[in-house]
């Protein structure tokens, strides 16, 4: 077949007809809207409707429908995307109504929601798929009065033209959807924006408070079993032999099915499955050697003492700085694994016949899980069916299918519609967990000024990739190296939350406060004379901004009202860039029996234009708290191969009474809006590493830091 | 199997089930009331937190047949008509992030609000530790649960 020419022109991303039903339909692909430098997988100018996984539906009253297919973890993006469509469509947001639409598959593979990127790659063509839409209204309209479209105005779904006529949207939509798809649309100035920067509820906050059906583990369907597995109880086993006598006497149970080193109980109800698993009787046999966390913390201490690194960035001569400074400071900061813990257990439900494939569930990753059931299954692409429900958090756990896949691979043994459910055990014992990661840093002084910076980190599997090295301090030190070493392990390992930065940052921030110390310099000071000499640079493989680094640094120090607070209240400062944003925070603590008590966090962001500040701020504020949570206690340990906490009785996660007030403030900037689903977490452990010190004299090295407190407590 | 008689939300379900099946998998798998929310299965998150003769209480903790004769509220059940107010607080507040355990957040403030209506700062912070929120939007929940106290009296 002959393949033609590809013209990724915006009319290609949009397709409009009229509603059988009454209304008009715009159709797109968000993700390859939100995406428009990726090149298109197939022919864009053979696309039908079956193509496009958003939709914007104005029905014959101008009511506005929006279909989002965008998987939604609590990040807020199922309404603020939608916000971006409906300010230059210029609608009331009241007139919305955002639905989670179906996603098809059939044609697309890059479909990941992860790297808190979706508001700021959807910000543009997300805003031009509105405006474009305004604009065919607007056209139709002008068409009907025969005038010209740019004599009419439009406001909160009616156009209007200066004889005073007035047409709504609903009035023109059979026209409009039949005119030609404009191009290059005019955006608004961000100064006539009515929707964007305003708080706008969560779209979904009715059902979420009432207990609607939402979320993966409501789904069901007749004759739906629910299914749960065991799997191998330590990394690095595989299944032997195993007896199911007790487990098919327990009530409900219907089926027992072995499936790779697995074993599925399906029930008529989750409490037999449940059951049906203890039940079961298994030999597991040693497939690699079991590992422990004795056996990490010296291979990783091994590989930082060891020369077996790959470089990932340097610059002039570290080496040489270091001997011919006047000082040398070096430290080891250390970090467990973490399991996600997403409060909605993993799930997956999976229907495979002979006809079709249909999966449902919380995934963040939801073309590449589709793609992975149908080549485990020999199927094709078209066969799959894949609806994305609520998730009950991700954290990037939800970013692996495995549990997709297990559903359909029992669904296909079974040959029944089948929901797989993860235990809380399952869930902490089966994880793809944070790898345990220590940094060494060093760095040289002389003259009284930093002139080398080394940072060397050692990760099980792997943690650190090539963009991260490009964060500050690159490019404010001349001799500056990245230096990173890995342990191959049997234990599974992936992307949580702030993924490679999530400790990096607490390890460099609190380096840098012993830093300044050692130099005898203002700790504030300190940075901003480090971002002095990024000013103006011209390696562009920097990716902050010195100038918003220091726009933060600035407004925190003023919110917090840093140094000038009461006795007993003690200040820890921390400033970080990651996920495009730029953030610092200050932690004011007290101490009460040895034990610190963080009283207030203050956090200034620089995100670019601030789209829904009610979601900003519980994202901002939910960012601090759980890193503060998993930086005081997160730990999960392991001995030969198991995980030594399975539930919340022994993994702690912070809780309410435990919480700071955390004061959030946004940098005014008309700049494009960047990440905010997790650049507030990783500096927040600097800065309580930094206001223990500053309360205890105390440095502490290695996370959770509540294993490595001198509680007087204890000590009685 | 045993067949009890449950009365949720004023309404009486006979439930064929055995006799140690957590009241929350009943809710959830066999009366489709999947607003109770399972978490942890052990008592320690409080998402499947409902109300058993008007206090709160985690249903996964609770067998199916310890409850004759106890009147059971879910969060479907919480108010008759549109929401309550404890509904209306989060509401105004926006408290949800991910959104999975307020439900049960809910239901812990609203048992609680109802015995202490003038809570201080550190009894709301006290009486909703049972419940955790991986999102950690506490700041929201806290805010939400004097919201709610006002709205109440």
């Amino acid at each position: 077949m002959k393949t033609k020419q590809v013209n990724k022109s915006r009319r290609d991303f949009l397709r409009t007809s009229v509603l059988a039903s009454g209304g008009m339909i715009i159709g797109f692909n968000l993700f390859n809207a939100c995406k428009p430098d990726v090149k298109p997988p197939i022919d864009l100018s053979l696309l039908d409707y079956n193509d496009f996984n958003a939709f914007i539906k104005i029905s014959d009253d101008g009511k506005v429908t929006i279909f989002s297919p965008n998987p939604e973890i609590g990040q807020g993006v199922k309404t603020s995307m939608p916000m971006l469509i409906a300010e230059e469509l210029d609608v009331a947001w009241k007139d919305v109504n955002v639905v989670q639409g179906v996603l098809d598959t059939k044609n697309y593979t890059r479909q990941v929601a992860g790297g808190s990127q979706s508001i700021r790659q959807g910000w543009e063509p997300l805003r031009q798929t509105g405006a474009t839409a305004r604009q065919m209204l607007v056209n139709a309209a002008a068409a009907k009065w025969n005038i010209d479209p740019s004599e009419c105005t439009t406001k909160e779904g009616i156009i209007k033209n200066s004889n005073g006529d007035k047409l709504g949207y609903g009035e023109v939509v059979k026209e409009a959807a039949l005119l030609e798809v404009p191009e290059n649309v005019k955006l608004k100035d961000p100064e006539d924006f009515k929707i964007i920067g305003q708080d706008i509820s969560n779209v979904d906050i009715d059902k979420i408070i009432t207990g609607k059906p939402l979320f993966g583990l409501d789904y069901k369907v007749d004759g739906m079993l629910y299914a749960s597995v065991l799997r191998p109880p330590a990394f690095g086993q595989k299944l032997g032999s195993f007896d199911d006598t007790n487990t098919r006497a327990v009530n409900g149970v219907q089926d027992v099915i072995k499936f790779g080193e697995k074993i599925a109980v399906l029930a008529t109800n989750t409490w037999s499955a449940m059951k049906g698993k203890k039940a079961l009787k298994a030999e597991w046999i040693e497939d690699s050697k079991p590992e422990n966390t004795k056996f990490h913390d010296e291979k990783l201490l091994g590989l930082l003492d060891g020369s077996s690194f790959e470089t990932l960035r340097k610059d002039g001569d570290v080496k040489n700085a270091f001997s011919e400074a006047d000082f040398v400071l070096e430290r080891t900061y250390e970090s467990p694994f973490l399991p996600h813990n997403c409060l909605e257990p993993m799930n997956f439900f999976a229907n495979v016949t002979a006809d079709k494939i249909d999966l449902v569930g919380p995934i963040q990753t939801p073309a590449g899980t589709a793609y992975g059931v149908a080549q485990m299954l020999g199927r094709n692409m078209d066969e799959v069916n894949l609806q994305m429900t609520r998730m009950g958090g991700g954290f990037g756990r939800r970013l692996y299918g495995d549990f997709a896949m297990e559903a359909a691979e029992v669904s296909h043994l079974a040959k029944k519609p089948v929901q797989v459910i993860f235990s809380r055990e399952d869930d902490m014992e089966d994880g793809i967990y944070r790898p345990a990661i220590k940094y060494r840093i060093a760095a040289s002084v002389k003259d009284g000024k930093m002139t080398g910076y080394h940072l060397k980190e050692a990760a099980i599997n792997s943690n650190m990739y090539g963009l991260i090295p490009n964060f500050f301090p690159a490019g404010a030190i001349d001799n500056y190296q990245v230096d990173v070493a890995n342990y191959k392990s049997n234990i599974t390992t992936g992307a949580w939350r702030a993924p490679y930065t999530n400790f990096l940052a607490s390890a460099e921030q609190s380096f840098f406060d012993e830093l300044a110390e050692a130099m005898q310099v203002d700790r504030i000071q300190l940075h901003l004379d480090l971002l002095q000499n990024v000013k103006g640079t011209t390696d562009d493989r920097i990716q902050y901004s010195p100038e918003r680094l220091e726009g933060v640094i600035k407004l925190a120090v003023e919110k917090s009202n840093w140094g000038k607070t009461k006795d007993g209240i003690y200040q820890g400062f921390a400033v970080y860039y990651c996920h495009n944003s730029h953030v610092a925070e200050v932690v004011d603590l007290e101490m009460q029996n040895g034990f610190p008590i963080i009283k207030k966090v203050t956090c200034a962001v620089d995100c670019g234009i601030v789209v829904n500040p009610l979601g900003a701020r519980n994202q901002a504020q939910g960012g601090v708290l759980d890193g503060i949570g998993h930086m005081m206690y997160g730990e999960l340990t392991f001995a030969d191969g198991m995980p030594q906490s399975n539930n919340f009785d022994t993994y702690q996660l912070i809780r309410i009474n435990q919480t700071p007030q955390v004061d959030v403030h946004f940098v005014e900037s008309d700049m494009e809006p960047t990440g905010l689903g997790e650049p507030t977490l990783p500096p927040v452990g600097g800065a309580i590493a930094n206001a223990i010190y500053a309360a205890t004299k105390k440095r502490i090295y290695k996370q959770p830091f509540i294993n490595n407190l001198e509680l007087e407590a204890l000590k009685l | 199997m045993p067949v009890y008689q449950l009365e949720i939300n004023d309404q009486t379900f006979n439930v064929e089930a055995d006799r140690d099946t957590p009241l929350m998998w009943v809710l959830r798998d066999q009366l489709n009331l999947v607003g109770t929310k399972y978490g942890c299965g052990i008592g320690q998150c409080g998402s499947c937190t409902v109300h058993i003769d008007g206090i709160a209480t985690k249903s996964c903790l609770l067998q199916v047949s310890q409850l004759q004769g106890m009147k059971i509220t879910t969060i479907e059940g919480l108010s008759k008509e549109g929401l309550h107010p404890v509904q209306e607080a989060w509401k105004e507040i926006d408290v949800p992030q991910c959104g999975y355990c307020q439900t049960g957040q809910i239901m812990t403030a609203t048992s609680f609000l109802k015995n202490n209506p003038k809570p201080t700062d550190s009894e709301i912070r006290n009486a909703m530790q049972t419940n955790i929120c991986r999102c950690a939007a506490y700041n929201s929940i806290e805010k939400a649960v004097k919201v709610a106290a006002k709205k109440l009296s």
